[in-house]
Order: structure tokens, then sequence, then C-alpha cells
């Protein structure tokens, strides 16, 4: 057996060795081009081979003559033991499936894209693109039970986020991983093309420079470009995170947070709104993060935007009739809908009048259908994610409904003239399921007591006001969301009255968290053992499908399976994009 | 006010060295008697730092302007040391072990305050309170070896553990 095992390991260790030193070819195998969308077209050649020795063929014809310009080829580019070979900014007109071969001596590597077309023309006038960032199942019926009420197996009513003709599964994977992060989950939405962990509207390639890898075009690119429709961006994260950056932004590093507001400026979508204020600051002001002397706010002001920061400007600039206008409500997230209406923690003290992403969104709403051509708008509930990295439920359930409400209002817009395709969709999951109730009631401290299970769970009653959203989270019996990941935790159960959780705290060792002690100080806390890497500080993303609903023009594609790539493909074909 | 652009930020905190930072250093080192002789330090709190605190930035409290170019003390934490030994470190009003947020995210809490000791030091641990004691300097400072960009620094300054 021995003998066998090792030749066996042999042979499968010189194949992947074979298959390392392949030419890459970018765009991947298998991606979807919209007809007419600009992309960059990128061949490396491992073994850094002499330029004179590359053929680089689209359908057999050379490369450089099908996309009319000359490449740029660059042995050992960056250092790198291979050779680039580059045609930028090109676009592929006829739909149809195309076949790339690159060839260095007696090296070939094919791959087969395929170019689509949006024959139809243009469907819808409006297409609104709601993301829950990190909006999973439980979270769904989590929320839909604390909003709405059970009796006897039976909602009270129903989300708006629910009550939509169109539903799919969307799988999330990477190029490089099964487990996604709202980076290039974003970027598929926004061009149709899968990448890798942390990057945006580019293809993960050797380059040093984050900013020089191949890039696609996005629809907020591709929106302003070829139509005259308006663009809005609106989140309650800093503008500059990975969900919103995805509409505009080109970069390996989902942290370039200084580049990715020059994107914005870039592209200038009309209506922008978030937090993350200190990026749009010239750096001789306090409280700036930029290296350069640029004030973004006073450049998109002399743009002809309106800035607003406070949710009163906001409702003014849109009263006033204004079209254009930048938000930035907080230097960092806004605040989610538990500290914003109930608990005034988190930085509600510092920024007292924040708007929510109900209140954003009608607002933008109203200032973005002023454009008769209709209008292209990303709105993200994005804190349902980072408290579910926080392992808060309560806050990610209150903004699960914040992020209903602010579907409730595009469907009130929606419903006027039926030309508005709406799609709510998840970038990503997290691992949260529903098991039972948490009962003060139940005998005993700790969580493990206080757990009731099957029919012993019974149903949670949550008071709740005129927005659906509980009057209280600190009820007796309380939904039990338990989490699939976790570091070193303490836990009892009771909700987080006093701010964001804080579930792990950076260790002794370099590189290593424990559980926080001020959450085992917690009456009947208890020491939960993690079960992810001795690095990791909070919950992690799951590789779970996401569920997408939608309505409107062009919804009717949504159904089954599909590729998060298809949301692009189902939205651009929606608006006609391609040439 | 430092802020690293992000790419420097990313480094720093991946290149933290905790078990280092954790030498046991005697106290005596840091104390260093007749230094502050000349004149009185004006004591600040990080709740003082700032008159306004806005999206469109922050704006230095009366006491801080009042306080520039002269002696200082001001009670903090030390971020997470570069270096076991270094001459300058971040201090923060909040531990940095409690914000892990922050270290996951190279963000900093906009209201820190970058501290140049008058010598090579050996810094304590991360999360330790510390006071600092030396010139205030207020304004913006591009690093030219760090690319650190601060509004407001203590230099030519000295700590000392405290509770």
């Amino acid at each position: 057996m021995l003998p066998r095992s090792a030749l066996l390991a042999a042979t499968l260790s010189a194949g992947l060795a074979a298959a390392a030193q392949a030419q890459t070819i970018y765009p991947l195998n298998r991606a979807e081009i919209l007809a007419g969308s600009k992309f960059d077209f990128k061949v490396e050649f491992p073994g850094a081979p002499a330029a004179a020795h590359l053929e680089v063929t689209i359908d057999g014809k050379d490369a450089a003559e099908v996309f009319g310009a000359k490449p740029t080829v660059i042995e050992k580019e960056d250092g790198n033991d291979l050779t680039a070979y580059w045609l930028r900014d090109v676009s592929l007109a006829k739909p149809g499936t195309v076949k790339i071969e690159a060839t260095a001596g007696d090296k070939k590597k094919a791959v087969a894209w395929e170019v689509f077309d949006t024959p139809k023309g243009r469907v819808a006038k409006n297409v609104i693109l709601f993301i829950g960032d990190g909006f999973s199942v439980a979270h769904r019926t989590a929320a839909r039970i604390m909003s709405k009420g059970m009796v006897e197996g039976r909602y009270g009513g129903e989300f708006a986020i629910d009550d939509m003709p169109h539903m799919a599964l969307i799988s999330t994977a990477g190029t490089d991983s099964i487990v996604t992060d709202s980076a290039n989950s974003m970027s598929a939405y926004t061009t149709g093309h899968k990448s890798c962990v942390n990057a945006l509207g580019v293809y993960c390639a050797k380059n040093k420079n984050t900013l020089e890898h191949p890039k696609v075009e996005t629809i907020g690119e591709l929106v302003k470009r070829r139509t005259g429709m308006a663009v809005g961006v609106v989140t309650n994260s800093e503008i500059e995170d990975a969900t919103p950056a995805g509409v505009v932004s080109h970069t390996r590093k989902r942290s370039d947070y200084n580049d990715i507001v020059k994107m914005f400026w870039d592209v200038k979508p009309d209506v922008i709104m978030g937090g993350g204020s200190p990026f749009f600051l010239a750096k001789s002001t306090p409280g700036s993060k930029r290296p350069d002397d640029v004030d973004y706010i006073k450049q998109f002001e002399s743009a002809g935007y309106s800035f607003v920061s406070t949710k009163t400007e906001m409702n003014k600039a849109v009263a006033d009739g204004k079209t254009k206008i930048l938000g930035l409500y907080n230097t960092g997230n806004v605040d989610g809908a538990l500290d914003l209406r109930l608990l005034k923690k988190g930085t509600v003290s510092k920024f007292p009048d924040q708007p929510d992403v109900t209140e954003e969104t009608k607002a933008a709403i109203e200032a973005l259908s002023k454009n008769k051509d209709g209008f292209f708008l990303m709105v993200e509930s994005a804190r349902i994610d980072k408290y579910s990295h926080s392992m808060d439920p309560e806050r990610a359930l209150f903004d699960v409904i914040m992020l209903d409400n602010a579907v409730k209002v595009a469907k009130d817009f929606a419903a006027k003239a039926d030309d508005t395709m709406i799609i709510v969709v998840a970038d990503h999951a997290h691992a949260v399921s529903i098991i039972g109730t948490y009962d003060d009631d139940r005998p005993g401290q700790t969580p493990r007591e206080k757990l009731g299970t099957y029919a012993d769970a019974k149903v949670p009653v949550y008071d709740v006001d005129a927005e659906g959203y509980p009057k209280s989270v600190d009820v007796s019996k309380r939904i039990a969301v338990a989490f699939g990941s976790s570091p070193d935790t303490c836990f009892n159960s009771k909700p987080y009255l006093e701010g964001e959780n804080v579930p792990a705290v950076a260790g002794a060792t370099k590189d290593t968290y424990v559980e926080n002690p001020k959450n085992c100080e917690r009456p009947g806390a208890v020491h939960i053992t993690g079960n992810l890497p001795f690095d990791a500080n909070q919950a992690v993303h799951a590789g779970d499908d996401v569920v997408l609903t939608a309505m409107g023009p062009g919804s009717e594609v949504f159904h089954g399976r599909l590729d998060n790539t298809r949301v692009f493909r189902a939205m651009a074909t929606a608006l006609g994009l391609a040439k | 006010m430092p802020h690293p652009t992000r790419g420097s930020a990313d480094r720093l905190l991946t290149r933290r060295h905790f078990a280092a930072a954790c030498l046991a250093v005697p106290l005596a080192a840091f104390l260093r008697p007749g230094r502050a002789a000349a004149e009185d330090p004006v004591v600040l709190t990080f709740e003082q730092l700032y008159a306004s605190f806005g999206v469109r930035g922050l704006t230095f409290s009366p006491l801080v302007l009042g306080a520039a170019g002269r002696p200082v003390s001001l009670t903090g934490y030390m971020a997470p040391p570069l270096q076991a030994e270094a001459t300058f470190f971040v201090l923060t009003r909040e531990p940095m072990a409690i914000c892990p947020f922050c270290q996951s995210d190279a963000d900093w809490p906009v209201d820190i305050v970058v501290v140049t000791l008058a010598a090579a030091t050996p810094l304590v641990s991360a999360g330790t309170r510390v006071t600092v004691s030396g010139r205030l300097e207020v304004g913006s400072k591009t690093d030219p070896t760090t690319g650190f960009v601060s509004q407001m620094r203590i230099v030519d300054a000295d700590f000392r553990r405290t509770r």
C-alpha cells in the first residue's frame, strides 16, 4: 500500500505543479460578459517567456486585432516570474461563446467566455437593489416572528420582502473560496463577474498594486456611461465599505478607503448616503483619515451636490428639490435601528440626528425619481452582518425590520407605475439558526437552563410599535438565535442593552483572542469554547446559499438556484444595458 | 489626531508584537525626576481634547489650543506597539484590546494622540493605562518615515504606568 500511495501522491503533486504553471487568462473561464461592457483582458504567462514567443487568440484570431488595440506586454511584471499581456478597457459587442487561447511555446491554455446580449431592450425604468448584508434565513424568520408575532403557527402579518412574486436561491462563492466576503459577493452583483475575497470590480491577478488588477465595469459606471439615468448608493455602513463601494470601485483590497472615495468622485452617483466622513476630509482637518489634502466634501459641493450631515438636513435638501445629495451622517458606521430607536448606545449621543436606512431610502427615491430617465439605486442594511459578526442578535434583527421597512417604501413607490424592478438579497450568509426561546421564568441561571426547545420554546411575545419594531427587546421570553461559529466567548442569553456585544478581546499571545471578560461577569454567564481559529475575534460568514426575492419588470428570471453573477445579468437585462 | 493611511495601518496592526511588548520594565525607568521643573504641566483628559466632534471634522478645545507648545500630561491606553522598544506609540481613550473591530478593520478611533518619546524606551503591553508627560504639539504633521498623519502630538515625552 505504502509505495502505491506514495506514487499516487507523487503523481498528484506533479499534476498540481504543472497546473500551477499554466497561463492564467482574465476574465477567468466561464465568465459571463455583458456585450459592450468594458473590461481589462490580461494573460499571465508563468516563467516570464519573451514577448515574441506569445500568442493570444480569440476564436482563432489575434486578440489585438479582435480588440483593435495594441497589447502591452511586460516581462517580469512587478518582479514576478511571469510575463503579463494586457489589453485594458476593451469590450466585445457580439453575443455568443468566445474561445480564448494563450500559447507560449508548447504551453497552451484555453478558456471560454459567454458574451450576453440584452435582446428585449429596456423593460424597467428603475432598478432598486436591496442588500441585507449577511442576511440569512434565520434572520428573516426571527425578525418576522419578532415583528409580526405568531398565533398557532401563523404569522400576524407579512414582511414586504417576503410578499414578492419571484424568488431564487443565490450561491455566493467566489473564485478563490466557498465562503465569500462582502466585497467579492457585491462585486458579482455589480459586475456580473465572480472575484476573490476582499476584491471589488477586479479579477485577482498577481499584481502588487491593489489598484492595477484587471478591472471589470460596474453597474454604476455602465448606467452612467450608457444611459441618462440617475444612480444612488445608500447604506448605514461607512460609504467606503465593501457593499456600497461595489457600485463604483475597482480594487483588490476593500480597505483602500481613500481610493474608493476618489472612485465615488469619478463615477459621481447622484445620491450618496452613509457614514465614513473622515475619508472625505483633507488631512489638515482634525479627524481626517486621508493622506492627502483633497477635501472631497468641498469637491462634491462644487460639483452641485448638497452636502448633508443629519436627517433634518437630508429631508430639507429633498424638500428643496435637490437631486444631487452627498449625505455623511457619522464618522464611522451609522448606528443601527436598536440604538437609534430604543437604547441610544453606540454613537447616538455624538450623532443624535442620524437617519435610518428606511428614511435614507425614502429621501433617495424622492431625489432620484426626479430624473425622467429613471434611476438605479442600491440600498444596503449593512449592520445585519456587523451585528452577526459581533453575535448580537437583537441588533441584527432590528436591522432586518429596518430593511423590510425600506423595501416597503420602495414598493409603495413602485406601485405608482409598475416600471421598477426591486430585488432584495443577501450578499452572503451567517451561521445563524433559531433553536427555541430563552425564558427568564424557567428555573436556573445559565443559558442552557433558560433555553426552551421544541414544545418548551412556545412563542415569544414582543410588544411592537407602528413601524414593526419591538418596544423592548428585554422581554422575559426571547428568540434564541444560535451562532454556528464563535471565538471563545462568554454568554448569558440576555440582550446587550449597554452597547454592541464584543464577544472576544485580544489575548496575551500574539494573534489570539480570548473571551471578553466583561461578558463573563454578566449574571448567569457561561464560557463558550470557540470553534474558530484562534485569531478570530468574532463570528464568521457562512458559505450557505442566500434567498433572493424580486418583483417588477425583468424579475421573472429569478427562480431555482442561480449564481450571484445572475443578479447583475438580470439588472443589466431589465435596463437593456448591452451595446 | 494621528491617522496612518489605511495601508500603513494594515501593516502596523498585523505586526503587533504583544508577547515582546510584555517585557517587564522597572518602573524606575519611566521616572525622570527633575524633568518638568520649568513649568507645571497642563493636565489634559481625552474628554477635553475637542470642542466639537462632527462629520466635517473635529475642533480642538480652547484648553488644547491654549496648551499648545507647553508641557502637558494626558492619561490613556497604549495601543498595541509595533516593537518592544520604540520612540513613539499611539495613545487611545479606550484600550484597543477591547476594540476588536478597530483592530480587524485597521481602523483607529479618531481621537488618538501620537506620543514621541524623548528616548527609545521599552513599551508596556497593549491596554496598559499610562500617563504621558511632554510638550503638546497641535496641527497637521506627516511623519516622514512612517507616513503617520497626526493632528495632535505629545513630544519629548515620557510615560508611567497609572491606574
